[in-house]
C-alpha cells in the first residue's frame, strides 16, 4: 500500500507517534472518505505502528459492500493512509496511548480493572485494552480487517478496504478510533460473530471510533510527517499515518466507546462483538468475511521497511511504539472463534472438500466417505485446476498424513475387513484399493477406478447388485464402501518373503559407560523396565502382549544377555568385536516377559551391579543398533530397539564420530554441515535396519555435543523416536524420562510398513516429509510407525484437474501389526477442484501450510545456508499473499495489507518458524538442540507444530477457580503478561509456570506453600502437593496439559526477573526475540513490504 | 657282546639316552661310511625315582660360547679349586660355596654316578600351572554330556592352585569369565574371522586401557601380579562355579540344517585361546585343551566346508592336489602353533569322531609345542575317557607327570657337532660352535625349545662327525655330549636336568669290529624310522622308502660278511641281525603308508611315533604278538601269518590297538559255552589270561589303545591280519590247506621275499 513508500526509511514505530497527530488528522480526513466505502473488515494497518487499517475499518462497517471500492481507493490516496497507520501505533504508543499499551503489558495487563467495567466485553482477553488505549487499538484494527470492503459478497473474499473510509469518518470523529475495527466486522455481522469477538464490537463503534483514532494519530502527527516526507508527499502520510495510529489505540478506547459507539452503526453485531472485545480488530476482520471462510484481509499499510527498521527517527520513545498489536490477526482469536464455532458439533465427512476445524479445537469426527482429518489434513481442500494456478499462487498442496492417529475414545478405530484369500480388491492397473469413490457400472459386473479410470472385473464372490442411484446395495454394509478408513488383512502375498511374519520384538539396548552409571540412569531404567515390561502393546483383547523382549547391554563392547526361562542366572555374553557386529546367541534372546520374568527380574536387578564401578567412559554406537538389526533379522521378525546412550561414541568402531561442534560456522555457507550427518555409515545402517523392519527409538543424555544429527540418521530413516534428556539427573530428570519411556514402549505400534500414495489423475505425490526411508520415488519405507509419527506429502499437478471429479487421495499402509498381524490401513480423502484462485484461498488451512513450509525449511536447511531458507520462506509467504491480494481481494490501497480470512495468521506462524531454534538460533542454543528439533519437527503432525511453534500461554489467576474450563489462551507476548498473575506456557516440549513479581500473597500459599515471592525457588520443576482449590487446579491443568502431548513436558517455574525468565521469554514469539527474529509486528511490516514489492 | 647290551640298557636307565652307535667313528668320512647316523634317543625327563634333584645351582663353564655345566667327566684340581672344561677346555674357578670342596667332599655332579642331575633353581616366580579348555560345543547331546563330565571330573584332579579357562566354541566362540558371580559372563567372538593376537587381547579387556576398570572391582585380591585373572582362576576357587557352567554348557544352539555340518569354528577357538594366553601368561606353562567333535567348518583354519556332500579330503584328494582349504588351514594352524611355542604353551588336541577331524591340519599344533594327540569315535568311550585321565597321572613323588616350557640344550666336544633333532620339538635358531651346516630333523640349532613335556617325551638327536680324517683322535680318547634340559615341574619349580655322555673314540678302519659291537639294532631303526617319518611329511611316500631301501642296502654291504654275488653266503652279525626285520616292518607301518589310512590317522600315528622312547616305538614299527593256548605258557611269537593257527588265542600290541584274536577252533568251543562248565575251568583261565594281561598294557599305556577282541572271521581280525608278515597268501599256494596258519589276502611280499630280494642287493657289486 501506500505504506510502502513511508516504509523504507521510516523507522516503524518511532516515527509514526511523532507523525501521527499531524496526519491523522490529515490522513483521516482523506481516508474517510475512502475508507468509509471499503466497509469490510478492517485491514491491518501498517505493520509497523498497528495496522492501518484503521482507516478502512471505519469506512467498511457501515457501507460495506459499496463502500468496498471506493475504500480501496479512498486508501489508495491514503497510501500514506498506511502510514498513518504506522503512525498510529507509534502515536499510541508515544503519546498517552502508546505509553499505556506498553504498561498494560507490564502492570496491568489485562487491565482487569477497566475491563470488568466494560463488562460488555466480559470475553475474556481484553482484559488489556484499558479504555483509552484500546479505543485506540479497536480503531486500528478495524482499519486493518480492511477486508471488510467486499464483504457484500461474502465469498468473493474479504477485501480489506474500509479502512480508509473508515478513517476518513473516523478522523472524524477522533474520538472513537477504536471504532474502525468494529466496522468491519460489523458489515459481516453474522459470520463475524464466528471469528473475531473483537470484531463484532469494533465494528459498531468503528465509525465512531475512528474518529476517535485519528485523535490518536493526532498525536502520532508529528511522526507521520516524517514519515510522509519519505513516502508520498504530505497527502500519502497525513491519511496514513491517522489510520495507523487508530489501530494502535484502538482496542482499549473501544472497549469504553463500545457500547455506546456500538450500538450505533451495527445492531446485530454489537452483541457479539460485546461479549468479545472490542480491541481485537483482527478478529474481526475474520469476522467480516462472511465467516473466515472467506478471507478476511488485512490491509495493512505500513512502511515495510520502517517497521522492521523499529524505531527510526522519531526516536523518541525507546520503547518501540509500533502497531499496535491487538490490532493485528491474533492466533488466540482465531482459535477461540474455531472452537466457538465448530467445537460443538462432530465434523462429518462425507462432503467432498470441507475443511476440518482446526487443530486446537476439539471436535468428534463422523466418518461418512473421507477420511478423518485425524489421519490427513491437506494445505488446501480445493484444488486449482491447473497447474498454472497452483504456480501462481505458489500455495503448496500437500497432506499431512497419520495414518496411525490414536482417537478420542469416542471415536470408533478403522474397522478390519477380511477378503479372505483373494485379498484386498484392487484396481488391475494402478493397484489402488476398493473405496467409497469406485463407481460400480455395468448392474455391478464391473467397476471403474476412481484413481486411474479403468474398468475392471467385480470378482463373483464380490458381485453385488446396484440400487436405482448406480450404488450398491451392499455399500453401507461394507467399509470399505462406505467409510473414508478401514483397514484389510493381508494376504501371504503382501508379506515378506512370502512367509506370515512372526510377532515383533523390542530390544532395549543400554548404555552402562560411567556417564550412565553415575548419573543414576542404568538403576532407574531397569528398575522400571520390570514392571514396564508387562504393559507392551497389546492388540484386541489379548492378555499378553506377542512381543518378546531382549537386552543388550554396552560401553565400548556389546554385552547380549540369555535370559531363557530355563536357566536360573541369566547369561551374558560379551561382543567385543565391535567392528564386525555379529549376534553371539540365538536361543534365548528375545523372550516372552512372562515365560522368562524370574530371570529377567534377575537380569535388570544385576546390571546396576556388574556395572557399578565400571570405568569405562567410551562408548559405540553404530555396533549397537547393527546388533539389535542382526539379531533381529536372526530372529526373523521386525521390531524396535530402544537405545539409551549417553555420549559421543568416540571409541574405535564403525561409526566412530568425532566432536565437530563448531559455533563458528553459525550463518556461514557451512552451517548445514552441522545438520548433516558426519558419515554415511549411518545412512547405510538404516537402511540395513529399514529392511529388516528394524525401528529405533533413540533416547539420549548427554552431558556435553553428542553429534546428535548424525546419532538420529537411524532413528529418523526408520521411523524411530528420538528423546534427549541433557544433563540428565535422577532427580530432576526421572519424571519426564519415565513417562517418555512408558509411553513410548506401551504405544501402538506398526512395524515393516510400506506407504503409498495414490492420487486420481491430474495430480502426483512428488515430494516426502517425516521419519522413514524411501528407496524409489513413490514407496514410503517404515520400519517402524507409531500413532504420533506423521508423514507430510506434496503434490504437484502432472495435468488438468477437472472441477467435477475433484481429486482423490488414497493412502495405503502396509504394516505388521504388534501382535505380528499384516494389514493394510486405507485413508481415502476427495478434494475439491477450482478453476478459481479465491476458492483455493477460501478452502487452505493456515496451520497445515505451516506444518509443511516448516519441514520445508527444516529439510532446506541440510542443502543450503539457512538464510536463503529464511528468505525463500519469506518469499513464498510474500507470493501466496500477494497473489491473493492481486487476484482475489478486492482492489484497495496499495498500502493496505490485505490477507486472506484462511491465511491471516501465516504471517505470525510463519514469523515463528522463521525464528525458531533452527532457522535462527540464539547464542544458548546448541547444535544439538537445533540438530533434535530439526528431527523432531519433521514427523510432527499439525497440533503438535502448531503449538510447537505458537506456544499456549494460559493465565492461572485470571478466571475464577471453580471453573473447570482451561483458561483462554492470552498471546505470546510479554505485554500480556501481568506481574500480578501466573501463566503456564507449553509448546509441546516445554512447559512453564510464570510467577509474576508481585503477585498476591495468597496465590503464592496457595501454589508453592511458601509465604512470599522471594522464597519461590527458581527452577522448581514440582509443585507442592497442595489440598486448596487453586493449587488442584493448576496441578490438574498441568497433567490434562501433559496428556495432550506425545512426550511428557518438564514443568520450569520460572520468576519474573529471574535469569531463567530469559529462557521463557525465548517463548514469547510474538516479541523480538534475542537472536535477532522479529516482533510479529515487524514481521507483518516487513511482509507487507515484500508483497507490495511484488505487487508493483 | 652282553657287555655291551648291558651297557646300553645301563646308560638308558641311567641317562635316558640310546645311541645308535656306542663306540664312535673317529673321523668324519668313517662316520659317513657308516650309513646310520651317529645320533641318540633322548627322553629329558625320563622317571628317576632314585635321583632327588639337589637344591642349587648348577656351576657354568665361563667361557661365554660354552658355558658347559660342570660334571663328573670335567677335570677338577682340588687344590687350586679349578676346574677345566672338558668341552671348551676353559680353566674355570670354583664359586665361593664350593671352597670345602676337596676329593672326599666331592659336590654330587662330580660323582659318576651322577651323569644325570637335576637342580632345582629356587629364583624367579613360580607361577601356578595353566589349563586352559577349548570345547566344541557341536557335538551330539550324549557326547557333549560324557564330555562335561570328563571336564568335570578333570577339575579334581588339578592341583588346586592352578588356573583354569574355559573356551566354547561352535558356531561362534566364547570366553567363559570365570571370576564373576550371580551373571555368567563370556566373551563372544565370530568363529569366521581371523583377529590378530592385538585384537583378541583388546577384545578380551587385556590391554591396558582395561585395567582399571578391571582392578576396581573389589570382587576377589589379585593373588598374583597377572592381569587376566578375570578368564582364568585357581581351581581351588571356582571349581563349583566352573562346574555348574560345565553342566550348564548347551549343544551350540544355531540350527543346522539337513545336508549340513554344523558350523565348527576351531580355527578362531584356538587362536583366541593362544591370543589369551600369549597375552596374560607369557613363558609360563600352560595348556591348551582343544576337545573336538569334528572338522573345522568355517573360518580361518577350516578343513571342509558345511555342505554334507562333499567329504573330507582324503589322501587321494591330497595327492591330486584337490584337498582346497588343506594348505591354507595348515597355514594357519602352524601359525598358532608357532606363536605358541614362542609363548612357551602347548596344545593338546583330544579328537573324537568317527570322520576325520582335521588333524592332519592341526597336527603341527600338538606337534611342535609337545602337546598330547587323541583321537578317538566319541567322547563316550573308555578310550577318551581314560586317556584323559591319565594326563593327570601322578609320579612316585605325587607330582604329575608333566613339564613345560622346556628348553634343551646340546653341547659337544670339538669332534662332534649337532645335526637336528626329531621330536615335538622347535628350534631355537641358537647358533654355537657346535652346530653343524648339515641338518637331520630339525636342525641349525643346538637349544629347541619342548612346551610340554612329559617323562616319555623321547626326542631323535642327530649328530656329525667332523673330526677330519688326517686328524685323528688320540688313542682312548673320547668324546662328550651334554644335554641340558631346563623346565619347569608340575610342581611349578624351575629346574635344571643336565646330562653329560661320553664315549670312545675307534678309528673305523682298524677297530670296526669294535664299533659295528656297539651298534645298537634298535635305537638305530627307531631313529631312522624317524628320519624316514620325518621326510614323509614333506616328501612322497615312494621317495621315502626307496631312500630307506638304499640306507639298508647299503648297511648291509658295508656290515654284511658274504662273497659278492652270492646271496646265499650273506650273514649279518648279531648285533645287526633284527635290523633288515624291522625296516621290513618300518615299511608296512601307516607311518610310511598311508594306504587304508585316512590323513588324519596318519598324523595320528606320525605324532605318537615322533614321541615316544624306544621300546613303544620298537611295538610301533614291529607289533608284538604273544600266543596263548593249552600247550604251554604264553609266549611270543613270530608276527607271521603262520603264528595264527585255530587253537590259540593271540594278542597283539601295536601300541595303538590291542587286539585279542580268538583261532577258530578256541571260538567255536567259547561259542559252545564251555568256559561257563566248571569241567572246563582251565579254558576259562585261557579265555581270561590274555584279557588280563591286555589289561595290564591298558593301564600303562598312553594313550590308550583301541581295544579289539575278536575271533577267527571276525571283521575286526582284519587288525590282525594287516599286521602280520604274509608267509602265506592266495599266491604261494603251497600254503593252502595246511594247517600251519592263515592265509592273508594281499599282494604285499612277504618278509622273506624282502629278504631274499635285500641279501641279492646287498652282494650285488652294481650299487
Amino acid at each position: 500500500m501506500n505504506v510502502n513508500q513511508s516504509a523504507p526509511p521510516v523507522p516503524p514505530f518511532g516515527q509514526p507517534q511523532p507523525v501521527y497527530q499531524g496526519y491523522h488528522q490529515s490522513s483521516y480526513g482523506g481516508q474517510p472518505g475512502s475508507t468509509a466505502p471499503t466497509t469490510p473488515y478492517g485491514a491491518y494497518n501498517g505493520p509497523v505502528p498497528g495496522y492501518q487499517q484503521t482507516s478502512p475499518p471505519g469506512v467498511s462497517r457501515a457501507p460495506p459492500s459499496s463502500e468496498a471500492p471506493p475504500a480501496s481507493t479512498a486508501q489508495a490516496p491514503c497510501g500514506q493512509a498506511a502510514y498513518g497507520q504506522f503512525g498510529q501505533g507509534d502515536v499510541q504508543n508515544g503519546p498517552s496511548s502508546t505509553v499505556q499499551m506498553q504498561r498494560f503489558p507490564g502492570s496491568q495487563p489485562f487491565g482487569s480493572v477497566p475491563l470488568t467495567p466494560v463488562v460488555s466485553q466480559p470475553t475474556v482477553l481484553q482484559p488489556y485494552g484499558p479504555p483509552p488505549t484500546s479505543a485506540q487499538v479497536t480503531a486500528q484494527l478495524a482499519g486493518m480487517q480492511i477486508s471488510g470492503a467486499v464483504a457484500p459478497a461474502l465469498p468473493p473474499v474479504g477485501l480489506g478496504y474500509g479502512s480508509p473510509a473508515s478513517l476518513a469518518s473516523a478522523s472524524g470523529s477522533f474520538p472513537n478510533p477504536g471504532l474502525y475495527g468494529s466496522y468491519p466486522q460489523g458489515q459481516a455481522p453474522p459470520l463475524s460473530q464466528a471469528q473475531g469477538h473483537l470484531g463484532a464490537q469494533p465494528p459498531q463503534r468503528s465509525a465512531p471510533p475512528q474518529a476517535s483514532t485519528f485523535t490518536s494519530p493526532a498525536s502520532g502527527g508529528p511522526r507521520m510527517p516524517s514519515m510522509t516526507g519519505p513516502f508520498l508527499p504530505g497527502q500519502g502520510f497525513g491519511g496514513p499515518s491517522l489510520s495507523q495510529p487508530n489501530h494502535v489505540s484502538s482496542p482499549p478506547p473501544q472497549a469504553l466507546p463500545p457500547g455506546t459507539q456500538m450500538t450505533g452503526p451495527p445492531g446485530p453485531p454489537p452483541p457479539m462483538h460485546s461479549s468479545q472485545q472490542p480491541g481485537y480488530q483482527l478478529q474481526q476482520n475474520g469476522s467480516f468475511g462472511p465467516a473466515r471462510g472467506p478471507q478476511p484481509n488485512y490491509g495493512s499499510p505500513y512502511p515495510g521497511a520502517p517497521t522492521f527498521g523499529s524505531q527510526p527517527g522519531p526516536p523518541q520513545p525507546l520503547p518501540p511504539k509500533r502497531l499496535d498489536p491487538d490490532a493485528i490477526p491474533s492466533p488466540i482469536q482465531v482459535i477461540e472463534d474455531d472452537r466457538n464455532n465448530r467445537g460443538s458439533e462432530p465434523f462429518v465427512t462425507g462432503v467432498r472438500g470441507q475443511v476440518p476445524p482446526l487443530v486446537t479445537t476439539n471436535f468428534l469426527v463422523k466418518d461418512q466417505g473421507n477420511a478423518s482429518p485425524r489421519y490427513i489434513r491437506c494445505t488446501s481442500y480445493n484444488i486449482p485446476c491447473t497447474s498454472d494456478m497452483a504456480k501462481q499462487a505458489q500455495v503448496p498442496l500437500a497432506a499431512v498424513i497419520k495414518p496411525l492417529a490414536r482417537l478420542p475414545p469416542e471415536e470408533v478405530s478403522p474397522y478390519v475387513v477380511d477378503h479372505g484369500e483373494s485379498g484386498p480388491l484392487r484396481c488391475n492397473r494402478c493397484k489402488a484399493y476398493m473405496c467409497p469413490f469406485m463407481q460400480f457400472i455395468e448392474g455391478g459386473r464391473r467397476f471403474q477406478c476412481c484413481f486411474c479410470s479403468c474398468i475392471n472385473d467385480v470378482p463373483p464372490q464380490y458381485f453385488q447388485h446396484l440400487d436405482h442411484t448406480g450404488k450398491r446395495v451392499d455399500a453401507y454394509d461394507r467399509p470399505e464402501l462406505s467409510l473414508g478408513s478401514y483397514e484389510f488383512l493381508a494376504t501371504v502375498d503382501y508379506c515378506k518373503n512370502n512367509k506370515f511374519p512372526s510377532p515383533p520384538a523390542f530390544i532395549f539396548m543400554i548404555d552402562v559407560s560411567y556417564n550412565a552409571i553415575r548419573s543414576g540412569l542404568v538403576r532407574l531404567l531397569c528398575e522400571e523396565l520390570k514392571s514396564l515390561l508387562d504393559f507392551l502393546p497389546r492388540e484386541g483383547g489379548t492378555e499378553e502382549s506377542a512381543i518378546r523382549v531382549g537386552f543388550v547391554t554396552y560401553n565400548k563392547v556389546l554385552h547380549f544377555y540369555n535370559v531363557k526361562s530355563s536357566l536360573a542366572q541369566p547369561q551374558m555374553m560379551v561382543v567385543s568385536d565391535v567392528a564386525d557386529m555379529f549376534v553371539p546367541l540365538l536361543d534365548g534372546f528375545l523372550v516372552n516377559v512372562s515365560e522368562s520374568r524370574a530371570v529377567i527380574t534377575s537380569l535388570l536387578d544385576q546390571i546396576p551391579e556388574m556395572f557399578a564401578d565400571t570405568r569405562e567412559t567410551e562408548t559405540v554406537f553404530a555396533p549397537v543398533i547393527q546388533a539389535g538389526m542382526e539379531a533381529l533379522k536372526a530372529a526373523e521378525c521386525a521390531g524396535k530397539l530402544f537405545l539409551f546412550h549417553t555420549s559421543l561414541p568416540i571409541a574405535e568402531a564403525p561409526g566412530k564420530l568425532k566432536n565437530r561442534d563448531d559455533r563458528k560456522l553459525i550463518n556461514t555457507d557451512k552451517e548445514k554441515t552441522l545438520f548433516q550427518p558426519q558419515t554415511g555409515a549411518y545412512q547405510t545402517l538404516a537402511k540395513e535396519c529399514v529392511a529388516q523392519g528394524c525401528c529405533v527409538d533413540l533416547f539420549l543424555f548427554p552431558n556435553q555435543y553428542v553429534d546428535v544429527a548424525t546419532l538420529s540418521v537411524v532413528p529418523q530413516l526408520t521411523g524411530g523416536s528420538v528423546y534427549k534428556y541433557a544433563c540428565f539427573q535422577v532427580e530432576n530428570d526421572q519424571e519426564r524420562f519415565l513417562s517418555d519411556l512408558r509411553r513410548d514402549v506401551q504405544k501402538v505400534v506398526g512395524f515393516d510398513a510400506v506407504m503409498r500414495v495414490r492420487t486420481s489423475t491430474g495430480i502426483r505425490a512428488v515430494d516426502f516429509f517425516g521419519a522413514f526411508y524411501m528407496s524409489n520415488t513413490t514407496d514410503v519405507e517404515l520400519a517402524g510407525l507409531d500413532g504420533d509419527k506423521t508423514v507430510t506429502v506434496e503434490f504437484k499437478h502432472d495435468d488438468r484437474l477437472n472441477e467435477e471429479s475433484g481429486a482423490l487421495l488414497q493412502c495405503a499402509l502396509l504394516y505388521t501389526s504388534c501382535a505380528g498381524q499384516r494389514r493394510l490401513r486405507i485413508h481415502n480423502l476427495a478434494l475439491n477442484c477450482c478453476t478459481q484462485l479465491a476458492d483455493l484461498y477460501r478452502n487452505c488451512e493456515t496451520d497445515t501450510l505451516i506444518n509443511y513450509m516448516a519441514k520445508f525449511a527444516y529439510r532446506g536447511v541440510l542443502n543450503s545456508p539457512v538464510k536463503t531458507v529464511r528468505d525463500t520462506l519469506i518469499t513464498q509467504c510474500a507470493q501466496i499473499l500477494a497473489c491473493y491480494r492481486k487476484n482475489c481481494a478486492s482492489p484497495s490501497s496499495a498500502g493496505q495489507l490485505i490477507l486472506p480470512e484462511c491465511m491471516k495468521l501465516l504471517p505470525v506462524y510463519l514469523n515463528c518458524v522463521l525464528k525458531s531454534d533452527v532457522l535462527q538460533p540464539g547464542a544458548e542454543v546448541t547444535t544439538d538442540d537445533r540438530a533434535y528439533v530439526r528431527q523432531l519437527v519433521t514427523s510432527m503432525d499439525v497440533a503438535e507444530t502448531n503449538v510447537f511453534f505458537y506456544p499456549r500461554l494460559l493465565p492461572l489467576t485470571k478466571s475464577p477457580i471453580e471453573s473447570a474450563t482451561e483458561p483462554p489462551a492470552v498471546r505470546a507476548s510479554e505485554e500480556r503478561l501481568s506481574n500480578g498473575d501466573i501463566y503456564l506456557l507449553e509448546n509441546g516440549l516445554n512447559l512453564f509456570l510464570w510467577v509474576g513479581a508481585s503477585v498476591q500473597q495468597g496465590v503464592v500459599q496457595s501454589l508453592f506453600n511458601v509465604s512470599s515471592f522471594s522464597q519461590i525457588t527458581s527452577g522448581l520443576s514440582v509443585l507442592p502437593v497442595l489440598d486448596n482449590p487453586l493449587s488442584k487446579k493448576v496441578r490438574g491443568l498441568i497433567d490434562s496439559l501433559r496428556a495432550q502431548r506425545s512426550r511428557y513436558m518438564k514443568l520450569i517455574v520460572v520468576k519474573q526477573e529471574d535469569k531463567l525468565e530469559m529462557l521463557f521469554k525465548h517463548f514469547l514469539v510474538e516479541d523480538k526475540s534475542l537472536s535477532g527474529g522479529a516482533s510479529y509486528v515487524d514481521f507483518l511490516c516487513h511482509m507487507h513490504k515484500e508483497i507490495r514489492q511484488l505487487l508493483s | 657282546m652282553a657287555t655291551y647290551l648291558e651297557f646300553i640298557q645301563q646308560n638308558e636307565e641311567r641317562d635316558g639316552v640310546r645311541f645308535s652307535w656306542n663306540v664312535w667313528p673317529s673321523s668324519r668320512l668313517e662316520a659317513t661310511r657308516m650309513v646310520v647316523p651317529l645320533a641318540c634317543l633322548l627322553t629329558p625327563l625320563k622317571e628317576r625315582p632314585d635321583l632327588p634333584p639337589v637344591q642349587y645351582e648348577p656351576v657354568l663353564c665361563s667361557r661365554p660360547t660354552c658355558k658347559a655345566i660342570l660334571n663328573p667327566l670335567c677335570q677338577v684340581d682340588y687344590r687350586a679349586k679349578l676346574w677345566a672344561c672338558n668341552f671348551c677346555f676353559q680353566r674355570n674357578q670354583f664359586p665361593p660355596a664350593y671352597t670345602g670342596i676337596s676329593e672326599v667332599n666331592q659336590p654330587a655332579e662330580l660323582m659318576p654316578q651322577f651323569s644325570t642331575i637335576e637342580y632345582v633353581i629356587q629364583r624367579g616366580a613360580q607361577s601356578p600351572l595353566i589349563f586352559l579348555y577349548v570345547v566344541d560345543t557341536c557335538l551330539e547331546e550324549d557326547d557333549l554330556q560324557a564330555l562335561k563330565e570328563s571336564l568335570q571330573m578333570s577339575l579334581s584332579l588339578l592341583p588346586p592352585d592352578a588356573l583354569v579357562g574355559l573356551i566354547t566354541f561352535g558356531r561362534m566362540v566364547q570366553v567363559h569369565e570365570l571370576s564373576c558371580e550371580g551373571i555368567s559372563k563370556s566373551y563372544v567372538f565370530r568363529g569366521t574371522k581371523d583377529l590378530t593376537a592385538k585384537q583378541i587381547q583388546d577384545m578380551l579387556g587385556l590391554t591396558k586401557p582395561a585395567m582399571p576398570m578391571q582392578q576396581a572391582r573389589p570382587g576377589p585380591p589379585q593373588e598374583h601380579p597377572f592381569v587376566s585373572s578375570r578368564f582364568l582362576q585357581p581351581v581351588h576357587k571356582i571349581d563349583m562355579n566352573l562346574t555348574d557352567l560345565l553342566g550348564e554348557l548347551q549343544r551350540d544352539p544355531w540350527p543346522v540344517t539337513q545336508g549340513k555340518r554344523p558350523l565348527r569354528s576351531t580355527g578362531v577357538a584356538l587362536s583366541i585361546a593362544v591370543g589369551l594366553l600369549e597375552g596374560t601368561f607369557p613363558n609360563t606353562g600352560a595348556r591348551i585343551m582343544l576337545f573336538t567333535g569334528g572338522p573345522p567348518t568355517q573360518g580361518p583354519g577350516m578343513v571342509v566346508g558345511d555342505e554334507l556332500k562333499v567329504p573330507i579330503r582324503s589322501w587321494h584328494d591330497i595327492e591330486k592336489d584337490n584337498a582346497r582349504f588343506m594348505k591354507k588351514a595348515t597355514k594357519h594352524y602352524e601359525m598358532l602353533a608357532n606363536r605358541t611355542a614362542t609363548n612357551g604353551h602347548c596344545i593338546d588336541i583330544y579328537a573324537c569322531a568317527l570322520d576325520q577331524t582335521g588333524l592332519l591340519e592341526m597336527k603341527c599344533c600338538a606337534n611342535l609345542t609337545g602337546g598330547h594327540m587323541v583321537m578317538g569315535d566319541s567322547f563316550n568311550t573308555s578310550l577318551f575317557k581314560q586317556t584323559f585321565q591319565r594326563i593327570f597321572s601322578k609320579d612316585f613323588n605325587g607330582d604329575f607327570r608333566m613339564a613345560f616350557g622346556a628348553t634343551l640344550e646340546v653341547k659337544t666336544s670339538r669332534e662332534l657337532k649337532v645335526a637336528g633333532a626329531i621330536g615335538p620339538c622347535v628350534s631355537l635358531n641358537v647358533k654355537g660352535p657346535c652346530v653343524s651346516e648339515n641338518e637331520l630333523g630339525v636342525g641349525g640349532t643346538n637349544q629347541w625349545k619342548i612346551c610340554g613335556l612329559d617323562p616319555t617325551s623321547t626326542l631323535g638327536i642327530y649328530f656329525e662327525v667332523v673330526n677330519q680324517h688326517n686328524a685323528p683322535v688320540p688313542q682312548g680318547g673320547r668324546g662328550a655330549i651334554q644335554f641340558v634340559t631346563q623346565y619347569q615341574h608340575s610342581s611349578t619349580q624351575r629346574r635344571i636336568r643336565v646330562t653329560t655322555i661320553a664315549r670312545n673314540w675307534a678309528d673305523a678302519q682298524s677297530q670296526l669290529r669294535h664299533i659295528e659291537a656297539a651298534f645298537d639294532q634298535e635305537a638305530a631303526a627307531v631313529l631312522m624310522a624317524r628320519l624316514g617319518v620325518f621326510r614323509a611329511e614333506s616328501e612322497e611316500g615312494p621317495d621315502v622308502l626307496r631312500w630307506l631301501d638304499r640306507q639298508l642296502i647299503r648297511l648291509c654291504q658295508k656290515f654284511g660278511q658274504y662273497n659278492k654275488e652270492d646271496p646265499t653266503s650273506f650273514r649279518l652279525s648279531d648285533s645287526f641281525s633284527l635290523y633288515p626285520q624291522f625296516m621290513f616292518h618300518l615299511r608296512r607301518s601307516p607311518f610310511l603308508q598311508v594306504f587304508n589310512n585316512s590323513p588324519d590317522e596318519s598324523s595320528y600315528y606320525r605324532h605318537h611315533f615322533a614321541r615316544q622312547d624306544l621300546t613303544q616305538s620298537l611295538i610301533m614299527i614291529q607289533p608284538i604278538l604273544y600266543s596263548y593256548s593249552f600247550h604251554g605258557p604264553p609266549e611270543p611269537v613270530l608276527l607271521d601269518s603262520s603264528s595264527i593257527l585255530a587253537d590259540r588265542i593271540l594278542l597283539m600290541d601295536t601300541f595303538f590297538q590291542i587286539v585279542i584274536y580268538l583261532g577258530e577252533t578256541i571260538a567255536q568251543w567259547r561259542k559252545a559255552g564251555y568256559q561257563d562248565m566248571p569241567e572246563y575251568e582251565n579254558f576259562k583261565h585261557l579265555l581270561q589270561a590274555p584279557l588280563d594281561d591286555a589289561q595290564e598294557i591298558l593301564q600303562a599305556r598312553f594313550p590308550m589303545p583301541r581295544y579289539i577282541n575278536t575271533e577267527h572271521g571276525g571283521s575286526q581280525a582284519r587288525f590282525l591280519l594287516s599286521k602280520v608278515n604274509p608267509s602265506q597268501t592266495h599266491n604261494n599256494l603251497y600254503a593252502w590247506g595246511q594247517e600251519t596258519g592263515a592265509p592273508i589276502l594281499t599282494d604285499d611280499v612277504s618278509l622273506q621275499v624282502f629278504m631274499d630280494h635285500l641279501k641279492k642287493l646287498a652282494v650285488s657289486s652294481a650299487c
